[in-house]
């Protein structure tokens, strides 16, 4: 059983100093994998640190199961954590990296020996028992890092950024090593901070992604809690539909000109573009913003695809190549933003063609003067 | 985290209840003392005399027997000595110490060498050092006399340290001597902390480098070199033991500390001698005071 | 490598030359002064011609006990920086780890008291000594030394514990230790090196005081090796025994010496870390 609830955490660091989190309320279900997601100095890292208990809570109730922790000293709260720069001792033993905690509570030698013989078997470590953490590669570091948690058998596994330090490859890897040990050791939650949105949609089940700067004290702290499909296909604001998914949503100014159930009907560019949103609770002629992302506008060459949705003129200002793909940068009017548009394969046109870009109604997201989200009528997956 | 500041105070407290024990207790009972009259052999008879020791026809300041004035007296001679010795010895200190921190800073063949060698001095304790110079400073069988005759540079043996003239400046090269190494290796620390492109920066543009010493490095060093030197001067201002053990300790070097151990210990006079030592702990306080003012260092790093 | 005017490789090296000189020409003459005897010390060589031990044996038949000497010394200064270590370890965890109130003001008095004369506190000090019926007991010096000794470690050792690295105090606090585990189990073993340069440099400090050892001991057989050392006397009044002298003076500093040169990196970046970063 490890469920852990937040109800209006806040904390400040000084009696003088801004909120660093805001009323954060949300739930990590038992055995759940939660991404701590969003910009820096939105305080992900703070708020794993109240659950680890390194850090105060100002006020609000953390609760696992529904016993209250907020004053409990960590090594009491059934925690451990993996640190960013893996926080290893650095005069002892892998071995004796692991045994360490075990120790300070008091377990006799052969349960821990047991214990972390049992971790050093899962995580491969075994070979490496006697070596000093400075004989050690980084991934390997990473890997007696995480032995030292396991070894804990704690109802909730923290990790703070961890591979932050680790090179491209190897960060690939350890992805797919944590997403193993997460389905491997099954009843214990995971909550997992870090700045990569790539790793907070391929690791967790439920991401919790957090505003920074002024929305903290508009907004408390938290954009969104969601899986991640849930928060690519349906960002609740533009904060969100901007933090998800790279490139970044475009978003276009526009004129809310006509709403009806299932769909709402905007001017943007000049142009009247049709969305699959409700925005039943608007007013008329109020300022929007109509939101695609690149992957979803469609380059129409010579005519193609005409009627699927609002065609919107551009010229192509620059493109880069990536191989599998292209990106292109466009221009839709003067005084607009550039849009950003992703398409398979190479693409060579010279800087200054016309193009003509679609947009199709399912594919669009609308948002208001403020920034929240229209529901989308559409089926998406979740 | 209130735990983690009552943690800080507990493990504070031996220290403190310590230094309380052996610093500030002697402190106050030494400036009480300074308001008493009592007699080296027997502490507990004191009698209390108030300003007595301070001022008046016994006291340290404005007293009337002082004929000669102030500066003639013994207390405003030793007053004077002091801080003689002290300015003038850290001035040649700091620039030895800088000519040698410079030349150190240096890549050349058997630098560690050098360096080691110039820790030296440092490492030999001050009563060695003042026996050993004392040595060779001897009016009739040292080896510098015998040196500088020999090249002709004087023409009768001196009595360094016995003759008034020469005796503080006998003092202060043995100090000079002694404690260069110390502030060379502090600048040298500093030096190699300073970043190496600048200077790249500035010998591709062709800068000479002497005006890089006085435009770059030396404003990069100045604030490590200005704690070292006040640093010194607060220690230089209450030296004893060289001056003790090197010249005969009368007027022409005795230094503020060694009337007071005068005073005090050979005369016995313990009322006079705490008052001295008052007058001098205040002398100290407020230099280190107008010190830190005038060349506006910072002492102690926010937590 | 850069290239180097060759005059000015010629005053660097003329430079060098004599900085070594003078840095240790000093300790050479004291050492060959220290094997004549008799009337070779008053002739002019520098090196005796017929070099003798008499002198350094000379010292432990003599009037002053110098052996003596140098076993209080050592009993001293060993005492005084044993008890500051131990008491600096614990107050510079709080000092360089723990944000307090109050803190800058206690490191600033810490500096303020190593820094005042120690004639100040002369007379309180005299009457605490005998007090505790420790006057004339070299052991008794204990007392003064751990003025300077205690606020001298605790300064330095708090720059060494600042240094620590926060997230491996915090991995061993979610390992369940509290702040004497930390101390003693974590960081001891990455802070041994900065002990042994700390106690070193507070060593060399109590062996070479002179003030107190003067004062609050009067009786030979108790007394430390630097008074002891201006005390070595000749048979008749008028006789200074100069070869005995620096027979003494070679003892003393020679394991000092070794001692420094031995570590001198270690100690060069203890004073600097007191001094450049605080």
């Amino acid at each position: 059983m490890s469920r852990i609830d937040f109800q209006q955490v806040n904390k400040r660091y000084g009696p003088s100093l801004p909120l660093t989190i805001k009323d954060a309320t949300l739930t990590v279900e038992d055995g759940e994998f939660c991404v701590f997601v969003g910009p820096s100095g939105c305080g992900k890292s703070t708020l794993l640190r109240c659950v680890a208990g390194l850090e105060d809570i100002t006020s609000g109730e953390l609760l696992f199961n529904g016993q209250r922790m907020n004053d409990l000293p960590p090594a009491k709260r059934g925690v451990a954590m993996v640190f960013q720069s893996y926080a290893l001792y650095p005069h002892m033993t892998v071995a004796q990296n692991m045994a360490f905690g075990l120790q300070v509570m008091g377990s006799d030698k052969a349960a821990i020996a047991a214990k972390v013989g049992a971790a050093a078997d899962i995580l491969q470590l075994t070979p490496l028992m006697d070596r000093l953490p400075k004989m050690l590669s980084g991934g390997q570091r990473q890997r007696v890092a995480i032995g030292r948690a396991i070894v804990k058998a704690p109802k909730v596994f923290l990790f703070d950024e961890p591979l932050s330090n680790l090179d491209a490859a190897l960060r690939v890897q350890t992805r797919l090593e944590i997403a193993k040990l997460h389905h491997d050791l099954g009843s214990a939650s995971m909550i997992y901070v870090t700045h990569d949105q790539v790793e907070a949609m391929t690791l967790a089940n439920k991401i919790v992604l957090l505003h920074t700067g002024a929305l903290i004290e508009q907004r408390g702290s938290v954009a969104q809690v969601g899986s991640p499909m849930t928060l690519y296909h349906r960002p609740a604001s533009t904060f969100v539909a901007e933090f998800i998914g790279s490139p970044k949503m475009n978003l276009l100014p526009g004129k809310l000109l006509h709403a009806e159930a299932g769909h709402a009907q905007v001017e943007v560019a000049g142009q009247a573009v049709t969305a699959a949103v409700d925005a039943g609770g608007l007013a008329v002629g109020s300022a929007v913003q109509l939101g695609v992302r690149p992957e979803h506008l469609r380059v129409s060459v010579d005519g193609e695809g005409e009627g699927e949705g609002a065609g919107l003129p551009a010229t192509l200002l620059h493109g880069e190549r990536l191989g599998d793909s292209s990106l292109l940068y466009v221009n839709v009017g003067a005084g607009l933003p550039t849009l950003t548009v992703k398409v398979d394969g190479s693409v060579s046109r010279p800087a200054g063609s016309a193009l003509m870009l679609r947009l199709l109604p399912e594919q669009l997201h609308l948002f208001d003067s403020a920034g929240q989200a229209c529901r989308r009528t559409v089926d998406l997956p979740t | 985290m209130n735990n983690r500041v009552r943690t800080a105070w507990l493990f504070l407290a031996p220290m403190l209840i310590l230094m309380a024990v052996v610093a500030a207790w002697p402190l106050l009972r030494s400036i009480w003392f300074a308001f008493t009259e009592t007699n080296i052999n027997n502490l507990a008879a004191s009698r209390f005399v108030g300003l007595d020791n301070f001022i008046g026809p016994y006291g340290l300041f404005f007293n009337p027997n002082y004929t000669d004035g102030f500066w003639q007296s013994d207390w405003g001679t030793a007053i004077r000595n002091t801080f003689q010795f002290a300015f003038v010895s850290v001035a040649l200190e700091t620039l030895a110490g800088l000519g040698v921190a410079l030349l150190l800073n240096q890549e050349f063949k058997g630098r560690t060498f050098v360096r080691t060698a110039v820790l030296v001095p440092w490492a030999i304790p001050t009563i060695v050092s003042a026996k050993m110079w004392g040595w060779m400073l001897h009016d009739q069988f040292g080896v510098v006399n015998q040196l500088l005759l020999d090249a002709g540079l004087i023409a009768q043996k001196i009595a360094w340290t016995a003759d008034a003239d020469t005796a503080m400046w006998s003092v202060v090269a043995v100090d000079v001597w002694k404690t260069t190494p110390f502030i060379a290796l502090l600048i040298l620390a500093a030096l190699q902390t300073l970043p190496k492109d600048c200077y790249e920066a500035a010998k591709v543009d062709g800068v000479h480098p002497l005006r890089l010493f006085w435009k770059v490095t030396l404003p990069l060093i100045r604030q490590p070199l200005l704690v070292a030197v006040v640093f010194r001067l607060l220690d230089a201002l209450r030296v004893f033991d060289l001056i003790y053990v090197l010249t005969a300790n009368d007027s022409s070097t005795i230094s503020m500390s060694g009337l007071v151990m005068r005073e005090m210990v050979d005369a016995g006079n313990v009322g006079f001698g705490s008052a001295a030592s008052t007058s001098l702990f205040l002398i100290i306080m407020l230099s280190a005071a107008v010190f830190l003012r005038l060349t506006r260092v910072k002492l102690a790093d926010a937590p | 490598m850069n290239h180097r005017p060759a005059l000015g490789s010629v005053l660097l090296y003329l430079a060098a030359a004599l900085i070594v000189a003078v840095s240790v020409g000093p300790f050479l003459y004291m050492v060959a002064t220290s094997f004549k005897t008799g009337s070779a010390l008053f002739d002019s060589s520098i090196w005796p011609k017929d070099p003798s031990l008499r002198n350094y044996t000379a010292l432990f038949e003599g009037a002053q006990p110098f052996g003596r000497h140098l076993l209080n010394s050592v009993m001293v200064a060993t005492l005084t920086v044993s008890g500051a270590l131990l008491l600096a370890v614990t107050a510079s965890y709080a000092l360089g780890r723990i944000r307090f109130k109050g803190k800058g003001l206690l490191m600033l008095t810490l500096l303020g008291v190593s820094m005042f004369p120690q004639v100040a506190v002369l007379s309180g000090m005299f009457e605490l000594i005998q007090a505790l019926g420790l006057f004339n007991r070299a052991i008794g010096l204990v007392v003064p030394y751990t003025i300077f000794t205690l606020p001298f470690t605790v300064w330095i050792l708090t720059t060494f514990m600042r240094e620590l690295p926060n997230e491996l105090e915090e991995a061993a606090i979610m390992d369940g230790c509290g702040p004497l585990r930390i101390i003693f189990q974590v960081f001891m073993p990455l802070l041994w090196p900065a002990l042994v340069s700390t106690g070193l440099l507070a060593f060399i400090g109590a062996w070479n005081e002179f003030l107190f050892a003067l004062t609050f001991i009067v009786e030979d057989d108790q007394r430390t090796v630097p008074v002891g050392i201006s005390l070595i006397a000749g048979a008749t009044a008028f006789e200074i025994p100069w070869g005995t002298i620096m027979a003494a003076s070679v003892i003393v500093t020679l394991p000092l010496l070794v001692l420094v040169l031995v570590f001198q990196k270690k100690i060069v970046s203890g004073l600097t870390a007191g001094a450049v970063k605080g």
